[in-house]
């Protein structure tokens, strides 16, 4: 009797439909998220198998977590990863190379080895009564039966787990908490620094950007004496990100000076 | 179909989850990676309800989700606080206990 499986209770056809349309999508995802490269995407792809999950939830009578698992996880804590990405710098791709020599196919092999244990394990498993399915236990609604549980049984659970969750709310307002070590650059700082340079070039500060008839938006740069574009005249910021418009096409060309 | 499915979807997104907190350097995907294996454990637990017929397994996945949200809080908090000072999030470059 040892080889009698879980698979006493079948699923209807509609929920099998679901779950093979959608297990393999997540599982596909959840592989994504191991190989893409930049950690926005890894975001994307795991809101996607949390979604999966949430109608997994759904479609196993758990009304309630569903609807938890949308709100609470693919709601606050997947936008929360966003907002820490944002801040964070969204261009930061993983390096892919290895710090530790030979991880990765180590790493591979033991989970192969972790799955197929699980796997095997389920596939093994004994239980020797039908399964039940949750249509008693939801007869008073989902939810219902949920709160009737939290406050009866689990009221002392749910308690401490209120207090974790205010121990957390303010772990990170500790762990957010920056002092200032030194009060912010003001005007009259930043103007002593200037005099304080090797030399005197900038002390009057840097050139403004270009003004011409036709365009006068900081991302033009302003001409030298000798006709060349004046580099200090526009932010470096605008130039890396490549906004910098030339200033040769709002000038007179030669041809029609001649003219 | 198999209710045991389900189980074996859980078990093989968990083991995903532990791959790539083993091989992934992001510490913020490293995280993301922690919250797949919840979620996997989650996935689980409804089921593990639904053949019990009990909602004791829903209740375990509900406190589940309230500690994912707790160490979420603080684990991002965290990086957050070494971002500031180390100017990255690779798990790789805080090893300041190593010498």
């Amino acid at each position: 009797m040892i080889n009698f499986t879980l698979d006493i209770g079948k699923t209807a056809a509609p929920e099998a439909a679901l779950f093979y349309f959608l297990a393999p999508l997540s599982v596909f995802a959840g592989l994504g998220m191991l190989i893409v490269k930049k950690a926005v995407h890894s975001a994307l792809l795991l809101a996607w198998i949390m979604i999966s999950l949430a109608i997994f939830y759904i479609a196993q009578d758990a009304l309630f977590l569903g609807i938890v698992q949308v709100v609470v996880y693919t709601g606050a804590v997947m936008m929360l990863f966003l907002f820490i990405l944002m801040l964070v710098g969204v261009d930061t791709s993983d390096s892919f190379t290895e710090t530790i020599r030979g991880l990765r196919p180590i790493a591979i092999t033991a989970a192969v080895g972790f799955g197929g244990l699980l796997t095997t394990l389920i596939g093994r498993a004994t239980f020797n009564r039908p399964i039940i399915g949750l249509a008693s236990a939801n007869s008073e609604g989902n939810a219902n039966g949920l709160a009737r549980e939290l406050f009866t049984q689990y009221v002392f659970a749910f308690e401490v787990v209120s207090a974790l969750l205010i121990t957390a709310a303010l772990g990170a307002m500790v762990l957010a908490h920056s002092q200032k070590i030194r009060s912010p650059f003001a005007q009259r700082d930043l103007s002593i620094a200037r005099f304080r340079k090797d030399n005197l070039k900038d002390a009057a500060g840097l050139p403004s950007s270009g003004v011409y008839a036709l365009h006068n938006a900081v991302d033009v740069p302003a001409l030298l004496p000798t006709g060349k574009a004046a580099p200090t005249s526009i932010s470096p910021v605008l130039e890396a990100r490549g906004d910098m418009i030339e200033s040769s096409k709002f000038q007179l060309q030669q041809e029609e000076e001649e003219k | 179909m198999a209710i045991a499915n389900y189980l074996y979807l859980s078990a093989i997104l968990f083991t995903i989850g532990a791959v790539g907190v083993v091989i992934r350097r992001n510490a913020i995907v490293v995280f993301m990676c922690i919250e797949l294996m919840l979620n996997a454990a989650n996935l689980a637990f409804v089921t593990f309800a639904r053949i019990n017929g009990n909602l004791q397994g829903q209740v375990v996945a509900f406190f589940t989700m309230v500690v994912a949200a707790c160490e979420v809080v603080v684990g991002l908090a965290i990086i957050v606080t070494i971002y500031r000072s180390r100017r990255s999030a690779s798990v790789d470059d805080a090893s300041l206990l190593k010498r």
